[in-house]
């Protein structure tokens, strides 16, 4: 029995233009309900829509990012349909032609790296949000109304929910380079809608696509499709069919549910937008954009495992964002040893952040700071394990290693002659282990070493702990 | 009497002491408060303001500051143009309590010129009729005949400055709107090429054919105020940049040798022969004055009329899509959920002919009839720009009748498409977005007749030089 999953997505990115997407009120996120509107977000009669010029850049940057066709010639058109969210009883978006067609992003599968081509990309507006109280009622904020968006759709050319997972990744990396969007899903920034089926390839039937919706994170997203996918896959083991429909993904109860019928499919009554005179993009421009892009992930990768010799893998993880990207080379720079920084910033900085659920903006240490603490460690100053417990004092209080090295006195000791005091202390103390050792029991060795450690507070320089140990012990 | 001057006579007057804006407005309002009675022109009349209005430019002539175009003129408001902090109700019982909290950019520039608004004027409901007999505030009476309708959707407007209320009215034309009700009032008016003046806060019927036009006694009080509103907007996307034109400097220019077209489409017409008669003497009087005219075809004119109601009915079905009485507006007392919020509240508070319209709109942009209707409109509408472009190549203005009829009596007109036949001969100007004017041609049973000449896009000086001579020689403006 052989399956093939395909996966389609349709993303919808809030994009992050200082105004909204047909007038002037501010696009800023988290603020009073309904202060943020003016006549044209509020659809009142007379009032007209102005295409914001920024909101068409960052849509080309988004398109010439993704490798994208940009339509030099494009328009507007009106979706009808009533909803008390959607102010107009229409939503400005595109439908015949819109700004960006074909274009793919590449995603790693457990056979390499592939190709998921986009069939378009467009430009519309927001609708305002929706609450629903427990006491019935519902509520209206109408803030978020004419928000800027760029809806993304996908060909059906993703098998696994690990692959559509490494899509989204990589379409919010690329996204966050290019500063279109902060990719929040938690704030409805980017939002992804699932159209998944499963193809019996021995029997030659496909079901019927279910289109599932209401995902809030990327995790949800891939608990989605593996559900869908049993689901798909037991009604064709029984011989049936899922229906065309459209489903919600619930949360706590980790399934999905029937939302609405998708046979009688809406009539919107596709027409052209008469306020929005048809718009035409000079091809100079374009190139201007596209001179203008920032370096994106890919080619930042293969510049880091260049310039800085790292293994693919280093520059995978370095370059999953942005900023992550900048700290390592702004540390980087300023050491002598890249892989050093990398193994660092992959390590420790990176555990830390991920468990505070910080950014790197909100670091406490800067780049020099790091530098300076690896400076420490080469030179044989402190031990890579002190390194470890400055580390971890610079992330919690933003002190610079210098002092917190001076402060908890923590410079190694390296000095020969007060080290084989210790070290005469502690075997004169163990006189077993010293046997042990001697009669063959090399684990004996590292007990021995690990009293030195203790009795020296961990500041012994552990090499020249183990070289001397050793000798005295060959001594005995 | 003061109410007998003209636009321009009040301004100079003011500015040369002789009145003061004060006495302008009182006499005007008196006026207002002696005719509505008979008319029902005003929806809402703003006395208050418009004594504040003329308090601060009479402050103005008083330290010798410069007036503006309309200093002291009295200008009234089609109820479909937002005005700030005053209701506007486009006729209906869905907007009977709006108070927008903007204003129209026309509106504005009437402001800054010194223009001092009364009031704003009756209409048929959401500018979706003939004969402002599809008003919640009940018809308005035609001054001249008051059995009879001053003709729509513009009626308020028009019949306020036939009847002397005001010298100056803003109307909105997308098929006839302000040309039909100015030719049954005996009044001038005037449809701007689309996108001369700017749409901003004037709520759509619908938004490719829809334009702000002006109503005065006299062909220069309208081009008056349509120099003050005419200018790009960049709040109207669809509003063009274009340099502005001195249209009472040179509407007094030499119209001899102008080249007139007369469709001969609109010559083998059956309409009323008193209407013919006198359009066609008018062409006679042209070719008087110096002027050559010619037969012309225009092919395409007789699909203008199902065109202009598919086009107008399928844009407008999208335009009332936002009352839906959740936000502003009319909203019915009792529903359980918001589909019977949004079904009732619509059901009760639009009129018929709205409710007719927007049924026709929603059909013809459906699926499986959206090709057959909307997207071949489209098509024909392309036709019948080409076929105006072609003529406009040779001749400088079309000329024709304004209306098929004379102005019918309130009540006789019951059946829709007879009453969307009223805009015979208006709605290609709409459909092809070119300019034109309605002025009085003659009488026929003490009723005015109007003819309509029409001008190439962004030529109003042409329509308003021949119109200003045709004036001059049929013995002036009454």
């Amino acid at each position: 029995m052989a399956y093939k999953t395909l996966i389609g997505l349709e993303i919808h990115v809030e994009l992050a233009t200082k105004t909204k997407m047909f007038c002037s009120c501010s696009n800023e996120f988290g603020n009073e309900a309904n202060t943020q509107c003016c006549p044209v977000c509020l659809g009142l009669p007379g009032a007209l829509p102005v295409v914001n010029k920024s909101a068409l850049e960052y849509a080309i940057r988004a398109g010439l990012a993704f490798n994208c066709n940009i339509a030099t010639n494009t328009m507007m058109d009106r979706k009808n349909y009533f909803y008390p969210d959607l102010v107009k009883g229409f939503q400005i978006t595109q439908a015949d032609i819109p700004l960006c067609t074909g274009g793919y992003i590449e995603v790693d599968t457990k056979d390499g790296s592939k190709k998921v081509g986009l069939i378009r990309i467009h430009i519309e507006e927001d609708t305002g949000k929706s609450i629903h109280t427990e006491s019935g009622d519902s509520l209206l904020d109408y803030n978020r109304s004419g928000v800027p968006l760029i809806e993304i759709v996908t060909k059906p050319e993703m098998n696994s929910k690990e692959e559509a997972q490494d899509f989204l990744e990589k379409l919010k990396s690329t996204l966050q380079y290019i500063e279109i969007s902060d990719c929040k899903m938690e704030e409805g920034s980017l939002r992804c809608d699932i159209n998944l089926n499963v193809v019996d390839e021995e029997r030659g039937i496909k079901t019927n696509i279910s289109e599932i919706k209401n995902l809030n994170s990327f995790s949800a997203v891939g608990k989605a499709i593996e559900y869908e996918e049993k689901r798909h896959i037991s009604l064709l083991e029984q011989g049936r069919n899922t229906k065309r429909e459209t489903r919600r993904w619930n949360e706590v109860e980790n399934k999905t549910i029937v939302m609405r019928s998708k046979e009688v499919a809406a009539d919107y009554r596709y027409g052209t937008e008469p306020d929005i005179a048809p718009i035409v993009i000079d091809k100079d421009w374009i190139e201007e954009i596209r001179a203008n892009l920032p370096e994106l992930p890919q080619q930042k990768k293969a510049r880091f495992i260049r310039e800085y010799n790292l293994p693919e893998y280093d520059a995978k993880v370095l370059t999953q964002s942005k900023e992550l990207s900048q700290f390592f080379e702004e540390t980087a720079k300023l050491s002598q040893d890249p892989k050093q920084v990398s193994n660092w910033i992959m390590g420790d900085l990176l555990r830390r952040i991920n468990d505070e659920g910080i950014e790197i903006k909100d670091l406490k240490f800067t780049s020099k700071d790091l530098v300076d603490l690896l400076k420490l460690i080469n030179d044989g100053k402190i031990s890579n394990n002190i390194g470890k417990k400055v580390f971890r004092e610079m992330f919690e209080t933003g002190k610079k290693p210098e002092d917190i090295v001076k402060e908890k006195g923590l410079i190694q000791i390296s000095d020969e002659g007060e080290l084989k005091k210790v070290i005469e202390k502690v075997l004169a103390e163990n006189e077993k282990s010293v046997m042990d050792y001697k009669n063959g029991k090399k684990r004996a060795l590292g007990y021995i070493i690990g009293q030195v450690m203790k009795a020296t507070k961990g500041k012994a320089n552990p090499q020249l702990v183990n070289k001397i140990v050793t000798d005295m012990l060959n001594e005995k | 009497m003061i109410t007998s001057l003209s636009a321009i006579e009040i301004r100079e007057k003011l500015k040369s002491k002789e009145i003061s804006a004060k006495e302008i407005v009182t006499a005007y309002l008196k006026r207002i408060e002696e005719m509505e009675p008979k008319i029902n022109a005003f929806i809402t009349i703003t006395e208050e303001e418009a004594l504040k209005a003329a308090e601060k430019v009479d402050e103005k002539v008083r330290e010798g500051k410069e007036l503006g175009l309309l200093a002291g003129i009295p200008v009234a408001i089609k109820d479909n143009i937002s005005t700030r902090g005053i209701r506007t109700t486009c006729a209906s019982k869905m907007l009977e309590n709006y108070i927008p909290p903007f204003e129209a950019t026309v509106v504005e520039k009437i402001k800054e010129e010194d223009g001092i608004i009364v009031g704003k004027t009756n209409m048929d409901e959401f500018a979706m009729g003939s004969s402002t007999e599809n008003s919640y505030f009940g018809a308005t009476r035609n001054p001249i005949d008051t059995e009879r309708v001053p003709g729509g959707s513009s009626g308020g407007s028009a019949a306020a400055v036939s009847a002397k209320e005001v010298p100056l009215a803003l109307g909105t034309d997308t098929g006839g709107s302000i040309r039909q009700p100015a030719a049954f009032c005996g009044v001038v008016g005037i449809k701007p090429t689309y996108g001369l003046v700017s749409r901003y806060g004037v709520v759509p019927m619908a938004n490719s054919l829809d334009q702000v036009g002006t109503f005065g006694r006299n062909v220069e009080d309208a081009a008056l105020l349509l120099q003050v509103i005419a200018g790009h907007d960049k709040k109207d996307s669809t509003s063009v940049e274009i340099d502005k034109v001195d249209y009472i400097e040179k509407l007094k220019e030499d119209i001899k040798g102008m080249k007139v077209a007369i469709p001969k489409e609109y010559v083998q017409l059956n309409i009323d022969a008193k209407i013919k008669d006198c359009f066609l003497n008018t062409a006679k009087l042209l070719e008087k004055l110096g002027l050559v005219v010619e037969e012309v075809s225009i092919p395409s004119l007789k699909d203008s009329l199902p065109d202009y109601y598919i086009i107008s009915t399928s844009e407008l079905s999208t335009n009332m899509s936002r009352f839906d009485g959740i936000r502003y507006g009319y909203r019915t007392k009792d529903y359980k959920d918001i589909d019977e919020l949004i079904k009732k509240s619509r059901s009760e508070a639009f009129g018929k002919e709205v409710k007719r319209r927007i049924m026709l709109g929603t059909y013809s942009l459906s699926k499986g009839h959206a090709e057959e209707y909307y997207k071949k409109a489209l098509k024909v509408r392309t036709l019948i720009k080409n076929d105006f472009d072609n003529v406009f190549k040779n001749y400088h203005i079309i000329l024709g009748p304004t209306t098929p009829t004379l102005p019918f009596k309130i009540g006789e007109i019951t059946d829709p498409v007879t009453m969307y036949k009223s805009d015979l001969f208006t709605v290609a100007v709409n459909l092809a977005g070119i300019c034109a004017i309605s002025l009085p041609c003659g009488y026929a049973d003490n009723l005015p007749i109007g003819l309509q000449i029409m001008g190439d896009r962004f030529k109003e000086i042409n329509i308003l030089k021949a119109a200003y001579a045709l004036e001059m020689n049929l013995g002036g403006a009454k």
